[in-house]
């Protein structure tokens, strides 16, 4: 999901390294996973094992840094809206986007990183984010398969995140998911208007269903053979349920609603088991996958430059801020004295 | 100066009048004016509030979790604390 690069087993540094544990920290750790199984929330100032607040830092990092490069692709067409309710629309989902970017980063905080460390991972280019990000919009259909498959696959994970055991992290999901929702609805709105649209329209809508699709169930992380973390991650209960459970889920739900629009789903093996109630689908290609966050795919260098450039952009902002504050402190002292 | 110096704000909203603040989330600022503002846009754009806090994060005590055993765990023997505990006859009414 926005946090797929936790999984791929490739990347440094994943693995724990093993180590001698204390007696203490034994008892302590004992007691910690009895909390955690007893659905006890874990909160900033409790122990936890190095390994949990590891996880937990470069999980909520990595959300974070996502929500803030997921501004990127859908800001590219806040000038270009067709209509004015369209307009305030996206401009409002973006703005939500920035929200979620610090509820997360200041979730990512309560665990002992500035805010600062982590933009700076991101960009150095260090840090990951999610991979759905790196494609372009070259389309005002994209918007809407954005807000309808993106956000509705983020959705299908986020909801469980609301029951993670870290505190923070779960009351910043709440937030999010409560938001989340309108952005998948104004999705599918705009993708609607498209699909009863003139011909052209409809093949605006299916051309972006053909480029979202296989990203977005790409979204979800390496199926469950090939992912790296899920055990430790849920007997934590960070995690509540597999990508690949997830990744059902979300083609489940999605299958009937392109059906609904007219569409075609870009799969040929698509096909409905009325035994198991649930949709079959075609193998994934990894390979695209890994690309892309090897740092190869269509936009990677465009979103980190793009960001970069924001921030030596804001430099002076942030200058000013911090002159304006020191002046205004001046002002009230002299006030004062 | 970079947004390093920049201090953490923790942000209580009241929801409604009649209501206590609530603790909704942190920010940095450069200072208590500009964490108010930015409270304003991120934590109520669907309006979650009327009041809105900013206490810089270093100025908040807290106690020690290691030290819940200590703290709280005698209210849990002191059973004659709650109304529950005294016996009253049925017959008497309104206590």
């Amino acid at each position: 999901m926005y946090t797929q690069g936790l999984d791929a087993k490739t990347e440094q540094g994943a693995q724990p390294s093993p180590r001698l544990v204390t007696e203490d920290e034994a008892r302590l750790q004992g007691r910690f996973q009895e909390r955690v199984d007893a659905e006890e929330k874990i909160e900033p100032r409790d122990w936890m094992p190095e390994g949990y607040r590891r996880t937990l830092v470069r999980q909520i990092s990595q959300h974070a840094h996502s929500e803030i490069v997921g501004m990127l692709p859908e800001g590219n067409w806040v000038t270009r809206a067709p209509t004015l309710r369209r307009k305030v629309a996206l401009l409002a989902k973006v703005q939500d986007e920035g929200g979620h970017g610090l509820y997360l980063y200041s979730a990512a905080e309560t665990l002992g990183v500035s805010r600062d460390e982590l933009v700076g991972q991101l960009l150095a280019g260090k840090a990951k984010y999610s991979s759905i990000f790196n494609y372009p919009t070259p389309t005002w259909a994209d918007i809407g398969a954005i807000g309808w498959l993106v956000d509705g696959a983020a959705i299908m994970n986020q909801v469980p995140l609301c029951r993670c055991s870290y505190g923070p992290y779960a009351r910043a999901m709440v937030r999010i998911c409560r938001e989340e929702s309108f952005h998948q609805r104004q999705g599918y709105e705009l993708m609607l208007a498209l699909a009863q649209g003139t011909p052209e329209q409809k093949r605006m809508a299916q051309d972006a269903l053909n480029r979202w699709w296989w990203p977005s169930l790409m979204m979800f992380g390496p199926s469950d053979e090939q992912s790296a973390h899920s055990s430790q991650n849920m007997a934590w209960k960070i995690k509540r349920f597999s990508n690949d459970e997830l990744r059902q889920r979300f083609v489940d739900a999605t299958v009937p609603q392109a059906e609904f629009l007219g569409l075609t789903i870009p799969d040929p093996e698509l096909r409905f088991n009325a035994g198991t109630g649930h949709y079959e689908f075609g193998a994934i290609d990894w390979t695209e996958f890994n690309e892309i966050l090897k740092g190869n795919g269509p936009c990677n260098r465009e979103r980190i430059e793009a960001r970069r450039k924001a921030w030596d952009d804001g430099a002076w902002v942030r200058e000013a801020a911090v002159a304006h504050a020191a002046k205004r402190q001046q002002c009230a002292l002299k006030k004062a004295g | 100066m970079d947004r390093k110096d920049w201090p953490l704000f923790e942000i209580f909203i009241r929801p409604k009048n009649g209501l206590s603040h609530k603790h909704v989330g942190s920010l940095h600022a450069a200072d208590a004016r500009m964490a108010l503002d930015n409270a304003r846009d991120v934590y109520t754009r669907r309006g979650e509030g009327v009041s809105i806090w900013a206490v810089p994060a270093a100025s908040i005590a807290a106690s020690d979790p290691t030290d819940k055993a200590s703290l709280f765990d005698p209210a849990d023997d002191k059973v004659y604390r709650h109304p529950t505990f005294y016996d009253i006859p049925a017959d008497v009414k309104n206590i």
